[in-house]
């Protein structure tokens, strides 16, 4: 490496990737404390909820971290690194994702008893590698993001070890999703071919010019067929339900959002700001096709964490709609939809963890038959949690489908948007179903009903505050987007 | 306050009171005579809070009042824009007057999960005040979504039998029929950059919408059906006989009171205020559509052995009326149809009521089961007689004014329509006075019935306002209609050239 034309790192690139070292600091400190915990520094109860709340401080640092990191935007490290508005927003987002996860994982861990210390320690590294996806702008590193970030949501997507079903879960999640990893570098390794750079920035230079080389639709089409899987978007979605069936319910609240608006950012660097050449039809079919098998999936399932699972492969099918229009209304409007999604998604997760009890058994629809009765506030919170997703007005989830959609139209894309449309009509049946057998079905008396502790009270606030307020003001979150579409562009 | 900042904000102050009375409702703890009063109140306090609209109204003016205005939303460019006229204003009036007389109605009837009952009311309201009043695409259409989910658990938690298939199908037939809607109004904003009515509507008329020639069918049709299943058209009928019989007694009455006059206003303020040249091309399968409900709901009504399922398809029958004076295009067809608008909320809604009440005493609705009534509950029948002679359209009473002037608007656009339109007035008297002479006159035929209780006194201060309403609105009708007129000519402006020609034809 020529030192001369790469300098030594300054204090303000260490700066611009702050967040990550704070969420790695605490995630070792979480891991090192741990076998301290378990030889009698303290009672293991008391422990492993201390635990807890240093990966929660940890994940607020991060936030307070990202925040900081605003006045300085800029490059770093190389040209590898961009602290700008849009990073900001990703990294505040899987931030906050990860402190509202982690908060729900107090009663979990407890409930399950499951051992905490690698748990919470793997949920903050997992974080690193997705926060540090959305601020690379160089191929190779967000690769390398990537895959600290897969590595550690298939780990934790087995970490119920008493059930086959979660082991089965983590495996196939890993095996598929190297898979997956493989394809994307092979993309990355075409496009460094075709374009001379794994810089995206550089790439986008050259495929601008106008003149492609083919094999950069070649190396296109291997980076979307990675990236599509781990944002579970049709036709690479079939591992999804199996994977999010098996694994703890907090953590599929986590890989369903964080890892996926990571990826998002990375596919909106590489649509947007690599102007990935053809990508419009690809992204054509992917939306199409995650929309509508995702909802046709959910018509028929009984299991309310397949259900959500399919729900998930049709929302990654709105989002991708966003992909097909123009830059300045796709990508706030993208933005937009991560961040409402994360909220709802998360929120509803965090019921199913709670109500599933121990070793997750009361995951059927027929188990929340008569919630509403039993449980008024709970059943009322999921209600509000799947109207959003339906995108019923005065949620996030209205906006998130409104801002896509009217994108979409925008960029003069209405068969996709009748084909989005109507898919969000069907897909309030199935929602509608969990909301009917809650309120419309005798209440089962066999079904505990614990109380619900202040860390998952905590969590379902702050979703349902930030699903609410992006249904009644998405003004300022929108404009905040808006703003961030200029880095990408320059 | 002053008078200025009143008018202005009285529309979100009305919009908004029983929102914010259901939001201190969940605060409440469970005891449902509590409840059930601060509902009243809170409902009572919205009526009184409306009447403030007709007190101050420029009943020669036919454009918006007590507009408000503020940017909601900056990008995209969405609007809390709020403004009601002679059409949209009584409608809200309808809403606020009826909603106190469903909390009334339900107070006995509804002893589980009051609390969530009132909420669910409430919530209704707003949703419902807000369709009226709003201006703004946008704004109107997130209303127009909100009342779904109410009236979806109205019915599926406290209705009857098979209330769950039914509260899924009024919701699955409306949500789909609305998403057109949605595409429709996206595609208006693509291209004209806003969501306010009127400078949507001033786009449109001056041309300057691009693609708008080839597009303007599919958004007629895109509005039209989210309406016509609202209404609900034939034969976009079938969900609202099921969502009625299943329906709890105050969900049916805001059902056929108010929610299914949200397709009709919509017609009126949309179909026809953004898409006029399209509306007049349609109008010939539109109104034939309305002459097959009209009939064919009366036909259906007058088989049906069940008391509730018979209102459910008079109203098909009735607001058959409406649309069919909508699309005659002229004055006096679209003043009608306002007005059996609300006629058609006020009888409704009583028939409802007094379904509902015998519903109490009986647990059936099967007509049957009832006969002679008028022996063991005189004061019931009376009541019952007067608003089924309201709906037949008995002069001096509520229908007959509405009717009338339909039939008249659709003889000046066809005489074919007016002739088979007339018919329906007949068909309701045979259904409604057959069903009366069925439950009331004879015998007692079935010995349980004899010692069926008369109304109550809550009863009765439920019925009093209806019926009372029923004789006003028959006997003065320019109280309404004074103002209904000029609103109802700006609707109709663009129709000017147009309507000497189909008098004409």
């Amino acid at each position: 490496m020529n030192l001369a034309a790469h300098p030594l790192p300054q204090l303000v690139d260490y700066i611009r990737i702050l967040p990550e070292i704070v969420l790695s600091i605490f995630g070792m400190i979480v891991m090192v404390l741990d076998p301290l915990m378990d030889n009698g520094l303290m009672s293991d109860r008391r422990g492993q909820k201390t635990l807890g709340i240093i990966a929660l401080i940890g994940a607020l640092a991060a936030i307070a971290a990202s925040l900081y990191q605003a006045q300085y935007p800029g490059l770093a490290f190389w040209e590898m690194v961009r602290v700008d508005s849009f990073s900001i927003f990703f990294h505040v987002l899987v931030a906050a994702i990860t402190a509202v996860v982690i908060l729900t994982s107090f009663e979990y861990m407890e409930v399950q008893q499951i051992r905490a210390g690698e748990y919470y320690a793997l949920i903050l590294l997992g974080a690193v590698g997705m926060s540090l996806m959305s601020s690379a702008v160089e191929l190779v590193l967000i690769f390398i993001a990537l895959e600290i970030s897969s590595i550690s949501t298939y780990i934790l997507a087995g970490f119920r070890r008493r059930a086959a079903i979660s082991s089965e879960s983590s495996v196939k999640y890993f095996l598929l999703g190297s898979f997956a990893t493989a394809f994307f570098l092979y993309g990355v390794a075409l496009m460094f071919g075709a374009t001379g750079s794994t810089s995206i920035p550089v790439i986008g230079d050259v495929l601008s010019s106008g003149n492609i080389p083919p094999l950069a639709y070649v190396g296109i089409a291997l980076i979307f067929v990675g990236l599509g899987f781990k944002v579970a978007a049709a036709p690479f979605h079939i591992w999804t339900p199996d994977v999010y069936e098996g694994a703890p319910s907090p953590i599929v609240g986590f890989m369903s959002t964080a890892p996926k608006a990571a990826v998002f950012a990375v596919l909106l660097r590489i649509v947007f700001e690599a102007h990935a050449p053809g990508h419009v039809w690809l992204i054509w079919v992917m939306a199409a096709l995650s929309m509508t098998l995702g909802n046709l999936g959910a018509l028929v399932q009984d299991n309310i964490k397949r259900l959500l699972a399919y729900s998930s492969i049709a929302q990654a099918g709105y989002l991708l709609v966003a992909f097909a229009a123009l830059p300045h209304d796709g990508i706030p409007s993208a933005m937009f939809y991560t961040a409402s999604y994360a909220a709802m998604n998360v929120g509803a997760f965090a019921v199913v963890s709670h109500f599933g009890s121990a070793g997750e058994r009361y995951v059927t629809l027929d188990d929340y038959s008569g919630l509403g009765r039993r449980s008024p506030l709970l059943a009322a919170t999921l209600t509000i949690f799947l109207l959003s997703l339906i995108g019923i007005p005065i949620t996030g989830g209205f906006f998130a489908k409104f801002y896509v959609f009217s994108a979409a139209l925008q960029a003069n894309l209405v068969g996709l948007t009748i084909i989005g449309v109507l898919n969000s009509a069907v897909a309030s049946y199935y929602y509608l179903r969990i909301i009917v057998v809650m309120y419309m079905r005798e209440p089962r008396e066999d079904t505990p009903l614990p109380r619900i502790p202040i860390g998952l009270g905590t969590a379902l606030g702050i979703s349902l505050a930030a699903t609410i307020y992006l249904g009644v003001l998405p003004g300022r979150v929108l404009e905040y987007a808006s703003r961030s579409v200029s880095g990408l562009l320059h | 306050m002053s008078m200025a900042n009143l008018d202005s904000s009285i529309l979100s102050l009305v919009t908004f009171i029983p929102l914010g009375g259901a939001l201190l409702l969940l605060l409440f703890p469970r005891r449902d005579r509590d409840i059930r009063v601060f509902a009243l109140v809170v409902s009572l306090l919205a009526f009184v809070a409306s009447l403030h609209l007709p007190a101050h109204f420029q009943r020669a003016q036919g454009g918006f009042q007590f507009e408000h205005d503020n940017i909601w939303i900056a990008h995209p460019n969405i609007h809390y824009h709020m403004g009601i006229d002679g059409i949209s204003m009584w409608l809200i009036v309808l809403t606020t007057f009826l909603t106190p007389l469903c909390v009334l109605i339900s107070w006995k009837s509804i002893n589980e999960r009051v609390k969530e009952f009132f909420i669910l009311l409430l919530v209704l309201e707003t949703a419902l005040i807000g369709v009226f009043v709003s201006l703004d695409l946008f704004l109107f259409y997130s209303f127009w979504e909100a009342t779904l989910i109410p009236m979806a658990l109205l019915i599926g938690m406290y209705g009857h039998g098979r209330r769950v298939y039914a509260a899924v199908k009024f919701f699955l037939f409306t949500m789909i029929a609305s998403v057109f809607m949605l595409a429709a109004i996206l595609w208006l904003y693509a291209r004209v950059g806003s969501f306010d009515f009127v400078t949507v509507q001033n786009a449109i008329r001056s041309g300057q919408v691009q693609d708008y020639s080839s597009a303007a069918i599919w958004l007629f049709l895109g509005f039209f059906i989210a309406f016509a299943v609202k209404v609900p058209l034939f034969p976009f009928h079938t969900w609202l006989p099921d969502a009625h019989v299943e329906a709890p007694t105050a969900g049916s009455v805001m059902l056929a009171g108010v929610l299914l006059k949200m397709g009709t206003y919509g017609m009126v303020r949309f179909s026809l205020g953004l898409f006029p040249e399209q509306a007049r091309r349609n109008a010939p399968w539109i109104m034939v559509l309305a002459l097959i409900g009209i009939i064919y709901g009366a036909l259906v009504a007058m088989v049906q052995p069940d008391l509730k399922k018979l209102i459910a398809y008079s109203s098909i029958s009735h607001l058959g009326f409406v649309v069919l004076g909508i699309f005659s295009f002229t004055q006096i067809g679209l003043e009608g149809a306002t007005y059996v608008m609300l006629a058609h909320g006020v009888s409704t809604g009583a028939l409802f009521m007094l379904a509902g009440i015998l519903y109490e005493r009986k647990h059936t609705y099967v007509i049957s089961e009832f006969g002679g009534l008028a022996t063991p509950m005189p004061r019931y029948a009376a009541f019952f007689l007067f608003i089924v002679l309201a709906s037949v359209g008995l002069p001096l009473l509520n229908g007959f004014v509405g009717e009338f002037l339909v039939l008249s608007g659709a003889f000046q656009a066809r005489a074919i329509y007016g002739v088979l339109g007339a018919t329906g007035v007949i068909w309701s008297a045979c259904y409604l006075l057959w069903m009366y002479q069925r439950v009331f006159f004879g015998k007692v035929t079935h010995p349980s019935n004899q010692s069926l209780p008369d109304m109550n006194l809550r009863e009765r201060a439920a019925l009093w306002p209806a019926a009372a309403m029923a004789l006003v609105m028959g006997v003065a009708p320019l109280l309404w209609l004074n103002a209904i007129e000029p609103s109802v000519q700006n609707v109709l402006a663009p129709f000017s050239q147009l309507a000497s020609k189909v008098v004409g034809r």
